[in-house]
């Protein structure tokens, strides 16, 4: 089963971090993607640019509306996702766990895959 | 990140809502930002145990607040002290109180906070010294060190652009849509001399200055995230994010200045560069082009041309002659002047600039400019000439370096020239 992991946090206080903590939290993350990719686990991994670069369409309307910002104005923003092969949700929280220790904070929603096409875009 | 790291990052992000609110509440600046250090004096003390908050900014405004109130009460007299208990019960309503602090008022809080900070009478160097200390909260001393002074002058240079602001008094009614507007284009201004006084270190600055061009974009993206439909603010962090891109570029080993077509391409910032351009291309979209918008364009170009040849100046320079449109001024028609030398050759350029001769005369990239222009039409002596003006009027010493390079140039090849007996 592949599990979505997706990334929240507080964008404030991601965008506070100086380069050098950035730095710091994203080499911890790395090693947790390796023993990932060590057992051949990891799929795509998106950290997404501030939602300040994001555009929203909202298709309710006809024609759609396309609006600046982000889809929802919270606290915490989606900043990021993995995906990961799990054979459990146990195995799902073990390896979210391993990021979490890596980079506290926020959350992350496991959410199972229901259709995953890798596509050739990271190729 | 180590608990401190974090508490850090959070006191940090969290500084402009919560001085801003406070700065509403006690409409005094001073009185503000003591209540806000106090509230995060009791954010180090409690955080670690309690753990974070959900909502930081609102956790410091409410603590801040109260403490406030007490060293008011305290200093009148009028109310018996709390104590210490009873304010920690009142820690742990802070969810009730805090409903009533809607998203509105958060958003103009801030952009009141940033706006007192541009009023028209402060120069521009206490603008940025006051935005770097009030809604940065950087320490005195960092702020100092950026501008090349001694604590004690900074801290009277801030005091002094303090005491300014209180007397000329600061609107705290609910602004209307066009105050809203003007308070958001002054702001915009603000931020940009932040980013520039980062962005004009030169090499041996940079370790120091270069984090205010960092600080300028963090500021720049909280103003988006509370204004997400302007185009204007969208190009101003495009702009930053596009000129910031290039420094691990701009400069060479022995700290002298690399020019934008020499730059070694690759070790631009790719992911800066990138946001730069989704958030042009998202301004593009509101059809409403403003000056910010129309310098992110051009830096984008520069962006997207993998080398230097291949950029694309005919564009360039069409975006020069809207931005001379709209903001008439001889420093621009200067900038358009190297586009359209690219793109009709040095004769059209020097005929545009010559022109400016009286305005711009003590302005070093005027001379600079022409003795480019004038030695590729092989005007070798009048190059010359204006090149020993430019150095004359230099404000660094990279600058110097870079038209002491043309002129030595100039020598060799007028020295080798006669040597062989050759006339150009």
């Amino acid at each position: 089963m592949h599990y979505a992991i997706l990334c929240y946090h507080s964008e404030d206080i991601v965008c506070a971090w100086t380069k050098e903590e950035d730095d710091a939290v994203m080499a911890r993350l790395s090693l947790v993607h390796e023993k990932l990719d060590a057992q051949g686990r990891l799929g795509p991994v998106v950290r997404l640019l501030p939602t300040t670069a994001a555009t929203t369409l909202r298709k309710d309307s006809d024609p759609p509306l396309v609006l600046d910002g982000p889809f929802a104005e919270t606290k915490e923003q989606l900043l990021g996702f993995y995906v990961v092969d799990c054979a459990s949700l146990d195995e799902a929280l073990d390896a979210a766990r391993d990021l979490a220790k890596a980079n506290p904070g926020g959350a992350y929603e496991l959410r199972p895959i229901s259709i995953f096409h890798p596509g050739k875009a990271g190729e | 990140m180590s608990d401190l790291g974090w508490i850090d990052a959070a006191l940090t992000s969290a500084r402009p809502q919560a001085v801003g609110a406070l700065l509403r509440y006690f409409r005094d600046i001073d009185l503000a930002e003591e209540a806000f250090q106090e509230a995060c004096l009791r954010a180090l003390k409690h955080w670690p145990q309690n753990g974070p908050p959900r909502d930081p900014a609102a956790w410091l405004i409410f603590v801040g607040r109260n403490a406030a109130l007490d060293h008011v009460r305290r200093r009148s007299r009028l109310a018996p002290l709390p104590d210490e208990a009873a304010l920690s019960d009142l820690e742990d309503q802070e969810d009730a109180t805090l409903e009533r602090l809607d998203a509105a008022d958060y958003r103009d809080d801030i952009l009141r906070l940033m706006f007192v900070c541009c009023h028209p009478d402060l120069p521009a160097t206490q603008q940025i010294a006051l935005a770097l200390r009030i809604v940065s909260g950087l320490s005195v001393r960092r702020i100092a060190s950026a501008f090349l002074v001694s604590d004690a002058a900074m801290e009277q240079r801030i005091t002094r652009a303090k005491s300014r602001i209180a007397a000329a008094g600061v609107a705290f009614e609910t602004p209307g849509a066009v105050e809203r507007a003007e308070r958001l284009a002054s702001v915009a201004a603000m931020l940009y001399l932040v980013f520039n006084e980062g962005y004009s270190a030169s090499h041996g600055e940079v370790a120091r200055r270069a984090p205010l061009c960092d600080e300028a974009i963090r500021l720049t993206r909280l103003l988006l995230r509370l204004f997400p439909a302007e185009p204007e603010v969208m190009g101003l962090v495009a702009l930053m994010l596009l000129q910031h891109a290039r420094l691990p570029a701009r400069f060479d080993s022995q700290g002298g200045v690399i020019l934008l077509e020499d730059q070694d391409r690759s070790l631009w910032n790719a992911q800066m560069i990138a946001e730069g351009l989704a958030l042009i291309d998202k301004a593009m979209r509101h059809a409403r082009p403003g000056p910010y918008q129309i310098q992110a364009a051009i830096a984008a170009l520069h962006a997207r041309a993998a080398t230097a040849p291949e950029t694309y100046w005919v564009q360039i320079e069409r975006l020069y002659a809207a931005l001379e449109y709209s903001q008439p001024s001889p420093v621009i028609t200067l900038n358009r002047a190297v586009a359209v030398a690219k793109v009709q050759g040095p004769q059209a350029a020097l005929d545009l600039i010559d022109p400016l001769a009286q305005r711009l005369s003590n302005y070093f990239h005027y001379h600079g400019v022409r003795g480019a222009m004038l030695l590729q039409l092989d005007r070798r002596d009048e190059a010359r000439m204006a090149f020993d003006r430019a150095i004359a009027l230099a404000n660094t010493p990279a600058e110097a370096a870079q038209i002491r390079l043309h002129i030595d140039k100039l020598s060799q090849e007028s020295g080798a020239e006669t040597q062989s007996g050759h006339a150009s």
